[in-house]
């Protein structure tokens, strides 16, 4: 293997490394892979690389990447309409998405508030929620925000601002529940999560 | 057992005694084991040393290092805890095992060893700002509730955050968004109050013990917490001081962002020591009692962990009994022999640690390697 800069194998070998999960020794792996079998892996996943970057764009309404736009879920009629689950990211979209359990449309915000980070609210969706909580339809009227954001410092900030700011809008705002894990034994847990599972009780 | 740590080839020893006493002369590296034993606890060892630092050092660079011990408690079953920058591995990359098996947490570590310490650097936090004193406590917090550490975090974190939206502010003009600043206070409450309860119930806690009597006839010490946020709950729930703290930040922005700091609030809280018969403050104490006082905190604090947890700690005393006079130090002694921990003394002068003789094991430390001192023999060996 030649180390001479431009050399298409270290150029590819370099782009997968970039990804995520990917190192460089996973990624000439990868690259192995494929060149074993141009005509097989290589090209056909050129071809879809290429499609999909052509295809896919971010969903005008909330977000998600989708080849349309809006996207399949916000064009959705079974999706109840009053209801808005507010993510970080599309990675956390498509996760809750796998469980099934939302049956209401997304927001996604583009990260969390960090002054640290250079990351303000004119950095993340803020406004466009907002507007489209403002701009709603009589027959499309939100009732309820879920924020559905990281049990972390910024995303614990980020969801009391977008509380705050939600303030007098009229709808229900709401938070995901944090406590013991579905199958979880409690003598492994940390005592953070214990006390928040603690506070969080409910009736049976 | 140590390979390759500091100044240490490679080294097997067995210390069977409730007191470890390690005599020699400067730089043969008593030290270093004593940083050893601290490294197989959660946390960085008592140098607060990186892992790529700890590698015996030769010419073309560090060697990879491992610590391990065998640690047999009582009726406990007995279990092999090891340390080290594994061989081909990053040398800033320091892995854990029990048993044989990968160790995943921290506190998975917590919950079979403890170490403790006290060093000559220590012997300045009587001089130091509020910061070092407070550090000391929040270690000694974290020792006992170890998500003390993350709490602390978290509401520096916030503060930060603040500190730095007040500071565009007052730089840019800019006026920094309402909505966001009492995001972060309220972040800064909930996490500042948790903290503040944590050191407040340890304080109490410490006074407890040493009230009881822990440290024998040697100087007790009184430990007073200085934090405004601490002080109210003792008479308000923690709810209702979280809400005073919120509303104090944000009445107090304008001032805070012409300071360039957050001016009250528990980042601000100090740790005030007493020297109990005497009365004094630990400020106006000679250098050999503010050692006492160091002494006399350890001490109840290895009492209350042995307490907690259901297990011994390892105390690491390192170049303590020097400091003190003979009786303080035959006090000393009395009281380590008296309390649930194994504790490891360093010194240059072995003769000071005769007292010891049937009760504590000597080595002498000579450079890379340990003697068994035949003036302190394993206690009950003929």
């Amino acid at each position: 293997m030649s180390d001479w800069p431009g050399d298409p194998i270290e150029q590819l070998v370099g782009l997968l490394a970039r990804l995520p999960g990917l190192g460089r020794r996973s990624a000439r792996r990868a690259a192995l892979k494929m060149l074993m079998q141009p005509d097989r892996v290589m090209l056909p996943l050129a071809a879809a690389l290429q499609a999909a970057a052509a295809a896919v764009q971010p969903c005008r309404i909330c977000g998600n990447l989708d080849t349309r736009n809006p996207c399949g879920i916000c064009r959705d009629p079974q999706r109840d309409r009053g209801l808005i689950c507010v993510v970080e990211g599309v990675a956390e979209l498509w996760a809750l998405e796998r469980a099934h359990a939302h049956r209401g449309l997304y927001h996604v915000l583009g990260g969390t508030l960090s002054a640290l980070g250079g990351v303000g609210p004119e950095d993340l969706a803020v406004q466009p929620l907002l507007a489209r909580i403002a701009g709603a339809g009589e027959a499309e009227r939100v009732e309820e925000v879920i924020l559905a954001l990281p049990a972390t410092v910024d995303g614990a900030t980020t969801a009391h601002y977008l509380s705050d700011r939600l303030v007098g809008s009229g709808v229900r705002v709401t938070r995901l529940a944090q406590g013991v894990p579905m199958g979880g034994a409690l003598d492994v847990l940390d005592e953070g999560t214990l006390a928040a599972a603690l506070k969080a009780r409910r009736d049976l | 057992m140590l390979r390759d740590f500091r100044s240490y080839g490679a080294l097997t020893v067995a210390f069977t005694a409730p007191i470890v006493v390690v005599s020699g002369e400067n730089g043969v590296g008593k030290t270093n084991l004593l940083e050893a034993i601290s490294l197989l606890g959660p946390g960085r060892g008592l140098r607060g040393a990186r892992a790529a630092e700890f590698g015996r050092r030769l010419p073309e660079g560090p060697l990879p290092w491992a610590v391990a011990g065998r640690f047999e408690n009582g009726d406990w079953p007995a279990f092999d805890l090891g340390t080290g920058t594994p061989e081909g591995g990053a040398p800033e990359r320091r892995v854990f095992r029990l048993d044989g098996a990968p160790v995943r947490s921290q506190a998975e570590l917590a919950e079979r060893v403890a170490t403790l310490w006290l060093t000559p650097q220590m012997d300045r936090l009587f001089q130091d700002g509020a910061g070092d004193r407070r550090r000391f406590l929040d270690r000694l917090v974290w020792a006992l509730e170890p998500h003390h550490a993350r709490e602390v975090a978290a509401y520096e974190n916030a503060m930060a955050q603040r500190n730095r939206l007040l500071a565009a502010e007052r730089r840019e003009g800019k006026v920094a968004d309402p909505a966001w600043l009492s995001a972060l206070e309220d972040a800064m409450a909930r996490h500042g109050v948790a903290a503040a309860a944590a050191r407040r119930g340890l304080v109490g806690r410490l006074n407890a013990t040493l009230a009881g009597g822990i440290t024998g006839a040697f100087p007790a010490a009184r430990l007073d917490l200085q934090c405004g946020t601490a002080a109210a709950l003792d008479s308000q729930p923690a709810l209702a001081v979280e809400d005073e703290l919120r509303a104090a930040w944000a009445a107090n922005r304008r001032r805070d962002a012409a300071a360039g700091a957050t001016l009250e609030g528990p980042h601000r809280a100090d740790l005030l020591f007493t020297h109990v018969p005497k009365g004094l403050p630990a400020g106006l104490c000679s250098t050999g009692e503010q050692k006492a006082l160091l002494v006399a905190v350890v001490l109840a604090h290895a009492g209350l962990i042995a307490a907690s947890r259901g297990f011994a700690p390892l105390l690491l005393l390192d170049e303590v009994a020097a400091h003190l006079d003979a009786p303080r130090r035959e006090a000393l002694f009395a009281a380590l022999a008296a309390l649930p921990a194994q504790s490891f003394l360093t010194g240059t002068d072995a003769a000071i640690f005769q007292p010891l003789r049937g009760v504590a094991e000597g080595f002498l430390a000579r450079p890379g390697e340990l003697v068994p001192d035949s003036d302190l023999p394993v206690p009950g060996a003929g």
